[in-house]
């Protein structure tokens, strides 16, 4: 099981250390060091590394590394999935997961941590559980206990701990009772020099909000649910009910959570909202190149794309880039060879380019890779996939809640070769 | 108001100031104190010395105060057990506290005391609490066994909570199932011979109807222990894999993977023909690619376990090969995992989409994943006939590009891909050619030289080619010099009449200037056979090769199957049973990946010979040929090279006329002068002369080991390390330290049999070395040993072995040959292994002796964090054989004199200087040999700090 924990922050120092049992020396974590060295970039740091007595398994979320030290056999997607969810507590308690917040809440840091694991094994990760054990900071709140000298952790035991639903409390109540969903989709693609698509598809989430009070038992049904025959649910969701009559019937999480993910496979078209046609080209024994992109839109229901940013890695030799956009501003990192423009929404009529010339250190042979470019977007009001929600219901509580549903697409990895 | 203000310090001293906060009146100033306590322990400095005074707030009605102090006792708790005491009574009143929450974090922190002292206070209250009404203590006190069995086993058997908790396995609340069996396999891997998990098909259902309503870690927890379950029929498998399968859904990865694992595991059991069989594999394949989507860290161990699937069932993501496709800025090490899966998945049918992507890759930035994009183009042509034809010409089009690193890759590949379709596409061979200069490794280089040597028929320069590569044949890799040997010998026999010249030059390369035993051997078996039969000799050299297998990186079977049933496992991402590497196997470290492809790797000793080491250094008196004949001709024969030097000679006699008179024959006049040189060979008696080599000391002082009378106690012991692991030898793991007791050193094995097949008629031998170890007697195994089995063996050695300065010093080569083949490893071994008993010095040899030895030939050395004092260290030093002469004591500092002596007679004399309180040392030698004094100083640490 899990035996300790480290956050490292990116250079290099260990700010915190937590032992669930007994304690292991920061030592061990030279060898996640030696890794990292060798590693060059953070992002490529391998999750699982073996040292002659311990195993190092981390994970690197908001410019910091939480590393856990394994003794037994544990499975690594278990003891990862925990990190994750230890970070995701801290962005919920402290509305960002970074060292500044968690060195400012270290008490309460440490408090969760105990809360979160009991001898390795994990025993409340559930955000509602966490809440009524140790309450998040406020500043209302320090105030006041710093006057009464009451405390931030509560003194009962939590309702949901021990219920067939531990993702919900008993009592909650609301004078506006409301429920939105968000339905997020990310198009993944790679499209190819001419055009064609390599690969794409759409990682689907439908994140909710919910303040209803008591315990109301929601079912979300769909138009086309035939749609989703890849999907994660929230422990909530009653899988029966699903596999039966392809609707989602759950008693919700108080507050924000993730109701389902799912993924429209390549095999089902996805379409492709916008077009980029490019030229960029190096010249042999020269020290100059041209670049020239345009992007318009394609198969896109008619619906406006907005928030476009594209962002190039260039080849090493490349010095400077000298470019003019028709429209949005560009910005070329000379250190870290990254072009970033900014393009902000295309309008039919007048498509975006950028164009211009390259400069290349002088001497150097002309790169052989050709720059991919990676593509960012936004589409309100559209799930690409065509997933509409057909109705919620309520039932067990009495009121009349607000209901909203809200649609958006965008890139996600989503890469055009050149 | 935030946290930070705990962090920062005064002037006046944290802890005075803390101690008097602690002890205030006022709660709330307590409060902050205990808060600052607990924030300085978080970024690991020590703040035990305020025990008591914290324990003194624990007595208190604020739950956020109490759990605080419970934090601080479980970090220091075991630097301060008789104060910790004091807590219990506390702890042991909380646990009959109305509120559940506090009798449960009583029994929580209770159990993560780690000290003896309260862990006998706490059997009744757990007792109490595994009974507790509330589940919430039930459970939690479920997991505190787990804890207690970690501390005091025995205690836990004797006090019956192992069978409270099988109990706990029946209860109501699923929360409590899920922990106690958290608890019960944790036990259980502790123990792995105990029965506590015997599942029968009653506990089985109760698990099953707790899956699905506990929390996702229990689930975790109870699906990993469910594929443990063996199910009697093929109706009880399918029923479980029915109420398992809705776990694929599941948010958490996690859980998941572990469904997959028992979906995979009992699907072993279900007909193929049967229509749920089909429904099955269906189901599996959305929940795996799903979780591609998720993190990069999740992604890696996800890909690590569908490597796996994918080799056990194919079937299950054969469509699925686009997900696979790498994107720019995936990381690394997600990258290489991608496109060992796209591999796998390669077919006739996907085949065109496959080499467009691995071409795309070819020309990224990131070296390493250019060379194994490239490297599976190659792969893909071996395994899928038809594409062959577009994979040469898109390598062809990669080597166009004179990268340099894209080129080598490509001709590695492409000479597997001859291998594999001989007589196809040899009209490539010019274009390879053209690049030969640009080959700087020596996998590329070697690849080369084994296209130019099989097709040298074809190739009018061949001859002018191989003879370029002989220039620089020492500075060679041994992979490269062994597949040039081959290559020119293949071209002799090809087109004998002109290459008689630069046979006999690389022959006597490879024998007479090489101190490689693979290519010694090599080139004695080459010049043999060319000698005695040339038409033996081609059908050997040039036999029909054999081709290679489509997959060279599959896993083999039986190991495959075992690791299905780790899948999730930290076994499946290192892609080897958990046997190897966990528990038991100390000190072993494992970070290989499974084996890379590459069908020359078998060729390669793993033991590169230290050619590098300058030839001025070496004993001119070694007769070369003689001593080298002996090592082939006793390594086929079995018994150790300590044999008489006399009989040895006559060997090599005969030898070396079998040879001179064939390669007469095959020669005609022309081999007369190298015939002469083979005869030159100084005769076998000077061997004992060798031993006068490098380090001095005379014959007599070798033999003193048996005359010296040794005290008792033996030396220092290091633990045994692995030296051949068993990837790099057939199955076959050896694992060993060296000893030295009583004046007989001996080097004790461990020998694993690994592989599949019944391992026998293991023999041993060493390489020539710098002090001259060598086995005292043959390797004794008495029994073949049978897969997985173990066997350990006591090698006695001597130091009356032909003697060779090696680099480093102590550096020993060891031979070792069973029925399947031979394996060469390289071993340090400890110098204090040569420390003789009668090392002792007189007090005024001593002082003479150091004034004698010039000031340059004196080290000094850095003994760090020895917490020891002066006797305790020339006692310890004694016990192997470092001994004291004299102590003085120069201001306040202790200095020792020790003198040791090495079995060959040199004598190493030492100042040890002392400071009482400082753990570090300074240690200053003198020998007339300086080159030893680092590893005597090595052996000073590794004797003092164990």
């Amino acid at each position: 099981m899990i035996h300790s924990l480290f956050l490292i922050n990116c250079s290099g120092d260990i700010f915190l250390e937590k032992h669930w049992k007994s304690v292991v020396s920061q030592s061990v974590c030279d060898y996640f060091f030696e890794a990292q060295e060798k590693a060059a970039d953070v992002e490529n740091v391998p999750p699982v590394i073996s040292t002659p007595h311990h195993y190092l398994i981390s994970i690197y979320r908001d410019k910091l590394f939480f590393v856990s030290v394994i003794q037994t056999e544990v499975p690594p997607l278990f003891v990862i999935e925990f990190l994750h969810r230890v970070a995701d507590t801290f962005q919920d308690y402290f509305g960002e997961c970074s060292e500044a917040a968690i060195k400012d809440n270290v008490v309460i840091v440490y408090e969760l941590l105990e809360e979160m694991l009991d001898n390795g094994f994990p025993l409340a990760t559930e955000s509602n559980i966490l809440k009524e054990l140790i309450k998040p900071p406020t500043i209302l709140r320090s105030v006041v206990n710093s006057i009464t000298g009451s405390s931030n952790v509560g003194d009962t035991l939590p309702t949901g701990q021990l219920s067939n639903i531990p993702w919900r409390r008993a009592g909650v109540k609301y004078t506006n009772n409301e429920a939105y969903f968000d339905v997020i989709e990310e198009i993944d693609a790679i499209i190819d020099k001419s055009g064609s698509t390599v690969f794409a598809e759409i990682q689907g989430v439908i994140d909710a909000c919910i303040k209803l009070s008591g315990m109301p038992d929601l079912s979300l049904s769909f138009m086309n649910p035939r749609l989703l025959d890849d999907v994660s649910f929230h422990p909530c969701i009653r899988f029966k009910r699903w596999e039966s009559e392809r609707v989602l019937s759950f008693i919700p999480p108080d507050g924000n959570f993730r109701l389902i993910s799912y993924r429209v496979s390549s095999q089902n078209l996805v379409a492709i909202p916008v077009y980029v046609k490019h030229s960029i080209s190096f010249k042999e024994n020269s020290s100059c190149g041209r670049f020239d992109i345009t992007i318009g839109p394609k198969q896109n229901m008619g619906k406006t794309i907005e928030g476009i940013t594209v962002t190039v890695h260039m080849p090493k030799v490349v010095l400077n880039m000298n470019l003019t956009p028709t429209q949005g501003s560009y910005t070329f990192d000379p250190v870290t060879k990254v072009l970033t423009w900014d393009v902000g929404k295309i309008t039919p009529q007048k498509l975006p380019s950028l164009k211009g010339l390259v400069n290349l250190q002088s001497g150097a042979p002309k790169p052989e890779e050709n720059p991919s470019l990676n593509i960012q977007f936004k589409i309100q009001q559209l799930a690409i996939s065509g997933l509409k929600v057909n109705r919620l219901d309520m039932y067990g509580e009495k009121y009349k809640p607000f209901k909203g549903v809200k649609y958006i697409t965008k890139a996600g990895k989503f890469q055009v070769r050149t | 108001m935030t946290d930070s203000k705990y962090f920062t310090t005064t002037k006046k001293g944290e802890i005075f100031e803390l101690k008097a906060e602690l002890n205030s009146d006022k709660k709330e100033k307590k409060k902050e104190a205990v808060k600052k306590v607990i924030a300085s322990m978080t970024v690991g400095k020590d703040v035990s010395a305020l025990f008591p005074d914290v324990v003194n707030c624990m007595q208190t009605d604020n739950l956020e105060l109490k759990k605080l102090v419970y934090l601080y006792l479980m970090n220091y708790a075991k630097s301060q057990p008789d104060m910790a005491i004091m807590a219990v009574n506390t702890f042991v009143k909380d646990c009959e506290d109305p509120n559940p929450l506090i009798r449960a974090l009583a029994v929580r922190t209770m159990g993560c005391i780690r000290v003896d002292k309260i862990t006998e206070y706490l059997c009744e209250p757990l007792r109490k609490c595994l009974k507790d009404e509330d589940p919430y203590v039930r459970k939690t006190a479920a997991v505190c066994v787990a804890k207690l069995h970690d501390i005091n086993a025995q205690l836990v058997e004797d006090q019956g909570f192992l069978d409270t908790l099988k109990d706990l396995i029946s209860d109501s609340n699923p929360m409590v199932v899920a922990n106690a069996v958290a608890a019960l396999s944790e036990i259980a891997e502790s123990h792995p011979s105990s029965n506590l998990l015997d599942l029968n098909p009653q506990s089985i259902n109760k698990l099953l109807t707790a899956l699905n309503e506990c929390t996702e870690w229990g689930q975790i927890f109870i699906l990993d222990c469910l594929a443990n379950y063996m199910p009697k029929d093929d109706r009880e498998a399918q029923s479980i894999c029915e109420r398992v399968t809705p776990r694929l859904s599941h948010a958490n990865s996690a859980v998941v993977l572990s469904a997959v694992k028992v979906l995979m595991k009992f699907m072993e059991m279900l007909s193929k023909d049967l229509d749920y069989y089909g429904t099955l594999l269906k189901k599996l394949a959305p929940p795996l690619v799903t979780l591609l989507s998720a993190e990069p860290e999740l992604q890696y161990v996800a890909l690590r376990n569908i490597n796996l699937i994918v080799q056990k069932r194919p079937e299950i993501l054969k469509h699925e090969m686009k997900v696979f496709f790498v994107k720019y800025n995936d990381p690394i090490y997600v990258k290489l995992e991608k496109l060992d899966i796209m591999i796998r998945l390669a077919s006739q049918a996907n085949i065109a989409q496959v080499l467009a992507e691995l071409k795309e890759y070819a020309t990224e930035v990131d070296v390493d994943f250019v060379r194994k994009a490239v490297r599976a183009i190659g792969r893909c042509a071996i395994k899928v006939e038809q594409s062959a034809e577009r994979c040469v010409s898109t390598l062809l089009d990669l080597i166009q590009t004179k990268v340099n690193y894209v080129v080598q890759e490509a001709i590695v590949v492409i000479k597997d891909i001859f291998r594999k379709y001989p007589n196809k596409y040899e009209s490539v061979i010019a274009t390879l050619c053209e690049n030969l200069d640009s080959l700087d490794e020596p996998e590329a280089r070697a690849a080369m030289i084994w296209i130019v040597g099989e097709y040298a028929e074809r190739i009018d320069n061949a001859d002018e080619l191989l003879e370029s590569f002989l220039e620089g044949f020492h500075d060679e890799s041994t992979q490269v010099q062994l597949q040039l040997l081959t290559a020119i010998v293949k071209l002799f026999l090809k087109k004998p009449t002109e290459t008689q010249e630069l046979v006999q030059q690389v022959l006597s390369l490879a024998t007479q200037d090489s101190d490689n035993p693979d290519l010694r051997d090599r080139g004695y078996i080459y010049w043999r056979l060319l000698s005695t039969d040339p038409v033996a000799a081609k059908e050997v050299v040039l036999a029909e090769k054999p081709l290679i297998s489509e997959e060279t990186d599959l896993i083999e079977p039986t190991l495959l199957d075992e690791l299905i049933c780790y899948i999730g496992t930290l076994a499946s991402v290192y892609h080897k049973p958990p046997s190897a590497f966990v528990e038991g196997s100390r000190g072993v470290v494992h970070k290989s990946l499974p084996p890379r492809t590459g069908s020359s790797e078998s060729a390669e000793s793993p033991e590169a010979a230290p050619t590098g080491a300058p030839p001025s250094e070496q004993p001119a008196v070694i007769p070369a040929q003689g001593d080298l004949l002996g090592d082939l001709l006793n390594l086929d024969l079995g018994p150790p090279v300590s044999g008489p030097p006399m009989t040895t000679a006559s060997v090599q006699m005969g030898a070396v006329d079998l040879l001179g008179g064939g390669l007469d024959s095959l020669m005609g006049d022309e081999s007369e002068g190298m015939g002469g040189t083979n005869f030159a060979a100084p005769p076998a008696g000077t061997m004992p002369a060798t031993l006068s080599a490098p380090i001095g000391g005379g014959l007599g002082d070798l033999f003193d080991l048996t005359s010296g009378v040794g005290t008792l106690s033996g030396s220092y012991v290091a633990p045994k390390a692995v030296w051949l692991p068993a990837m790099k030898a057939k199955g076959l793991e050896i694992s060993g330290t060296f000893t030295r007791q009583v004046g007989s050193i001996s080097m004790d094995l461990l020998l694993t049999n690994k592989a599949l097949q019944v391992m026998s008629d293991f023999a041993i031998q060493f390489n020539r070395n710098s002090f001259g170890l060598a086995p005292a007697a043959p390797l004794q195994v008495h029994a073949p040993l049978s897969p997985n089995q173990t066997v350990e063996i006591s090698l006695p050695l001597n130091t009356v072995g032909s003697v060779m300065k090696m680099d480093p010093l102590n550096n020993l080569q060891v031979a070792v040959k069973n029925n399947i083949d031979v394996f060469y490893f390289s071993t340090l071994y400890p110098l204090h292994i040569l420390f003789v008993e009668d090392g002792k010095m007189e007090r005024q040899m001593f002082l003479a002796t150091w004034k004698d030895i010039p000031n340059e030939n004196e080290a000094q050395f850095q003994i760090k964090d020895c917490p020891l004092n002066a006797e305790a260290v020339s006692s310890k030093l004694q016990g192997s054989n470092i001994f004291t002469i004299a102590k003085r004591n120069v201001e306040g500092q202790d200095m020792l004199y020790q003198s040791l002596k090495l079995t060959n007679g040199i004598w190493v004399l030492a100042e040890l200087r002392i400071q009482p309180g400082n753990p570090n040392f300074t240690l200053s030698l003198k020998c007339r040999a300086p080159e030893v004094s680092q590893h005597v100083y090595q052996a000073y640490e590794t004797v003092l700090k164990n």
